[in-house]
């Protein structure tokens, strides 16, 4: 267990500021390694919420009671019907209700299931109704398609129960699931029955589970992320170099989309895109794959960097992230690699999330094991 | 194959006759506010420029600024209401909730939200309230609103819910022009309903603009078909152009550049048009202007416009310079320079009166900028100077030098030196560059389906052929067509495998290539 010295609430909580806000949501789509969603609506959502003088606090992981009862948030389905069935705070706050009256307790605190992506400023929507603080973590670091995908699930706790609410009046609570693995396709059948979208309240985690097995700070991650991309933006500097700084990444390749092969398989958004080098990678070819998020990324026919390694695709002039559904012929690109939360390099991390779970036979090799040597 | 290009924008009327490639008279004149008179004065003197070479003249093709500055500068806008069908669904972000605040003042005429709406799969979201359309559209009516824009879940899918409610709009209140989102864009309900409403809020003025258009060709007696100039460089005839003003909203600068690839011969460049109230800035591909990536905002407004990426800050020859302190912007005295410069007498010290001032260019009575000291009118050119090298930095997207095409009105306001560009090419004739832009462009063709149980190639390949029939349909030759445009998107969750195929193509006037001098 962690040895704490006690800290007063001035220390371990922080009010977020609209900039703040704003700063997220950027830093969310990037770390949301194309998928997870455009956090625009949510963060429209939450413009609107401060400016009827709601707000949001953030609290220090460790500053959670060991037998807290933190809610595991998230909105689930296909980012292409988010496009056109608008995120809505109350929507996102039923399944957490639901979840209330199933355990007959209330919630201390929430949190993000995924900070990659809408996901990472989700909760901020539910906090901003409720009151309740969101806790500086969440289960991936990033964003992931799938249940199993995600520290908790790595460490083995328990998968269930799940509630999950439609628009209309129908509601899903999963009371038991067999593991990970199940949950997520009852879960997803479910959802894509409702409409391909959902909101979800996942298994609620203790404060002591959240200490030990969440990825923590990657609230404050994403917002100092975002800080640094709107100020090259205000500065007429490189966004680019602004992310690699804030988050000891690595440039892989700069190009322009010229080719993108989607296709949908088992509820997933499937495909590649390849991009042609320019300035310093003139005449080499970059290939990446995604399965929702990018998976590999080949330069010139050979691997160099695979998930859990982050692969993120940014707009090579604002910094922007691009998702796997808004990447476009002639898009100007560049390719960076974030390291991965650490449990994702265990053997079991690499089982859940490296690249045979994706369907790619490759060895996982970190990128960045290479350019330590 | 002879063609008039007209260009109107908020300062200057231009156009261009032009027999194939070369131009053959140019002319400048200035926009008058009902816009009739200044077209029929262009078309005057061009003809009248190109003397015996103005014979057989089949087609007059305008583009015109008229809309994206009507909604830059807010001004001849009307009000639009928003029925939106989407209901228990997407309740927090209503129409208007991501606009400008002063924008959506302007034009906000009510918002009427309402259960109905399509899943992704065809299945309806909840039963259509139709008694609320009904509600709402009588209450349009009662408020003196003359336009609405109607969206509803999936409707670029199924478009059943839209259309049932525009019929229902029209039966409760006929006076009420109706927009559906369903006609203008893709997949994504908050940008395709900002279209709408922009649409819906332009009707009036898209009626009148292009009445006043009609007419001066009419009266002009070249008997020449016409064509209005859209935002990706193509043409429509006008009866099709007076329902969709937004189309139309980004042709004047796709004109601007394309005309200036032409009249230099330089395919790959940055281009800055310096016009009256903007200098637009934006790169050129072989020939065609780079498009923007995904959300492109207009007026501060998201929207899914195909345009060309372009950067537009408020310097142009009719912005206006304040002194005490120095001011450089955002007014411009717009189509009015020609009365209210200090050159041409009037009192408004403008872009145009610096330039004079300074010497770049002879207009008006220099006489009357002679007043103005050295230093004022040196610090005034430095700041223009440093917002136009400020925002061509910012459309460069990589290092290597190239060249600038320096185009528009104010063409001598752009620095002739400027960090990663090889050397600023004055264009000739570029101050008609818009009009010769418009004069080339050519008639598109477009489809946007969704083919199931097909491969991604077969898929493409039908669209492809649907595509050039319809622009076979629209006036263009066949043996001129070439593919501009495929994009394809698999659809997620839906039964079997479903591709969303989008493919545009391009033409010549089939009038143009056929026509031969009797």
């Amino acid at each position: 267990m962690n040895t704490l010295v006690q800290r007063s609430p001035s220390q371990t909580h922080r009010t977020l500021t609209a900039d703040d806000i704003e700063a997220l949501a950027v830093g969310a789509w990037i770390l949301g390694t194309g998928g997870g969603g455009d956090p625009y609506q949510k963060l429209l959502n939450m413009r609107l919420l401060y400016d009827a003088g709601r707000q949001v606090t953030l609290m220090d992981p460790l500053a959670l009671d060991d037998d807290a009862l933190v809610a595991v948030l998230s909105n689930m389905g296909a980012p292409l019907v988010g496009q056109e069935r608008l995120s809505d705070p109350e929507f996102a706050l039923k399944p957490l209700r639901m979840m209330e009256e199933y355990l007959g307790r209330k919630f201390d605190a929430v949190m993000s299931l995924e900070i990659g992506g809408g996901n990472g400023v989700h909760p901020m929507m539910v906090a901003a109704l409720t009151g309740y603080p969101v806790v500086d973590a969440d289960t991936m670091g990033r964003a992931y398609p799938e249940a199993q995908m995600t520290s908790v699930a790595v460490a083995g706790l328990r998968c269930y129960p799940l509630t999950m609410a439609d628009i209309r009046d129908n509601e899903v609570i999963i009371p038991r699931a067999a593991s990970w693995r199940w949950m997520e396709r009852i879960s997803r059948k479910a959802c894509t029955e409702i409409g391909s979208i959902a909101a979800t309240c996942k298994a609620p985690r203790s404060g002591a589970e959240v200490k030990q097995h969440g990825v923590l700070y990657s609230v404050s991650k994403a917002i100092n992320l975002g800080v640094n991309v709107l100020k090259a933006r205000a500065e007429h500097s490189d966004p680019i170099e602004a992310v690699l700084s804030a988050a000891n990444g690595l440039r892989l390749f700069t190009g322009k989309v010229v080719d993108i092969e989607r296709r949908t398989t088992e509820g997933f958004l499937r495909g590649q895109a390849r991009i042609e080098g320019l300035n310093d990678f003139a005449g080499q070819e970059m290939v990446v794959h995604f399965q929702n998020e990018f998976s590999v990324a080949y330069l010139d026919g050979e691997p160099i960097v695979m998930t859990p390694d982050l692969i993120c695709l940014l707009d090579t002039v604002s910094g922007d992230g691009i998702g796997t559904d808004s990447l476009r012929f002639g898009q100007r690109v560049s390719v960076l690699a974030l390291p991965a939360p650490a449990v994702f390099l265990s053997e079991k991390g690499i089982a859940a999330v490296g690249p045979r779970a994706f369907g790619f036979d490759l060895e996982f090799k970190s990128v960045f094991e290479e350019s330590n040597t | 194959m002879k063609r008039i290009g007209i260009d109107v924008g908020g300062t200057n009327t231009d156009a261009a006759l032009l027999d194939g490639d070369k131009v053959i008279a140019a002319v400048k004149t200035f926009t008058t506010s009902d816009v009739t008179s200044g077209v029929r004065t262009a078309l005057k003197e061009v003809v009248a420029k190109a003397g015996d070479a103005a014979q057989d003249i089949v087609a007059v093709m305008i583009g015109t600024t008229h809309f994206t500055n009507a909604v830059v500068q807010r001004r001849d806008l009307g009000r639009a209401a928003a029925i939106r069908v989407s209901l228990p669904a997407s309740a927090s972000l209503v129409p208007f909730c991501d606009w400008p605040k002063d924008l959506a003042s302007k034009v906000n005429g009510g918002v009427y939200l309402v259960e109905g709406g399509h899943e992704y799969d065809g299945r309806p979201l909840y039963p259509m309230d139709e008694q609320a359309i009904a509600r709402a559209a009588r209450q349009i009516a009662q408020d003196g609103v003359k336009a609405v824009a109607i969206s509803a879940t999936f409707s670029p899918l199924t478009a059943t819910c839209e259309e049932r409610a525009a019929e229902i709009v029209r039966n409760e209140a006929p006076d009420v022009h109706v927009t559906m989102s369903s006609t203008l864009g893709r997949i994504g309900l908050l940008e395709r309903e900002n279209v709408a409403l922009m649409n819906a809020s332009l009707i009036g003025l898209a009626r009148e603009t292009t009445q006043a258009f009609v007419d001066a060709v009419a009266d002009s007696g070249l008997g020449a078909q016409l064509y209005i100039t859209q935002n990706d460089g193509t043409v429509v005839r006008a009866d099709a152009a007076r329902e969709y003003p937004v189309f139309s909203f980004a042709s004047g600068p796709t004109n601007s550049m394309r005309g200036a690839a032409l009249l230099a011969g330089v395919e790959n460049a940055m281009v800055c048009d310096v016009g009256g109230t903007t200098a637009d800035i934006g790169c050129l591909i072989n020939g065609f202007p780079r498009e923007a990536n995904n959300v492109v905002e207009v007026g501060g407004v998201r929207t899914l416009f195909r345009m060309p990426d372009l950067l537009s800050i408020a310097v142009g020859g009719g912005t206006k310079i304040g002194r005490d302190p120095l001011t450089v912007g955002p007014e411009s005295v717009g189509y009015r320079l020609a009365q209210e410069a200090r050159v041409f007498g009037g009192a408004q010290i403008t872009a145009t009166d610096i330039a004079v001032a300074a010497g770049l260019i002879s207009l008006g009575d220099a006489s009357k900028v002679a007043d103005l000291p050295a230093d004022f009118v040196a610090a005034a050119l430095a700041r223009i100077h440093a917002d136009i090298a400020e925002a061509v930095d910012r459309m460069k997207t990589d290092a290597t030098e190239v060249p600038l095409l320096a185009v528009g009105g104010g063409a001598r306001l752009i620095p002739q030196e400027m960090p990663g560009i090889s050397e600023v090419i004055q264009v000739e004739h570029s101050g008609v560059a818009n009009a010769v832009g418009a004069a080339m462009a050519q008639i598109s063709g477009e489809t946007d389906r969704i083919y199931r149980d097909m491969d991604r190639d077969d898929a493409i390949a039908e669209a492809r052929s649907a595509a050039i029939a319809a622009a076979i349909a629209a006036g263009a030759d066949e043996k001129t067509i070439k593919v501009i445009d495929v994009e394809d998107l698999p659809l997620s969750y839906l039964p079997g495998r479903a591709i969303r195929a989008r493919v545009r193509v391009v033409g010549e006037a089939a009038a143009l290539t056929e026509a031969v001098p009797a």
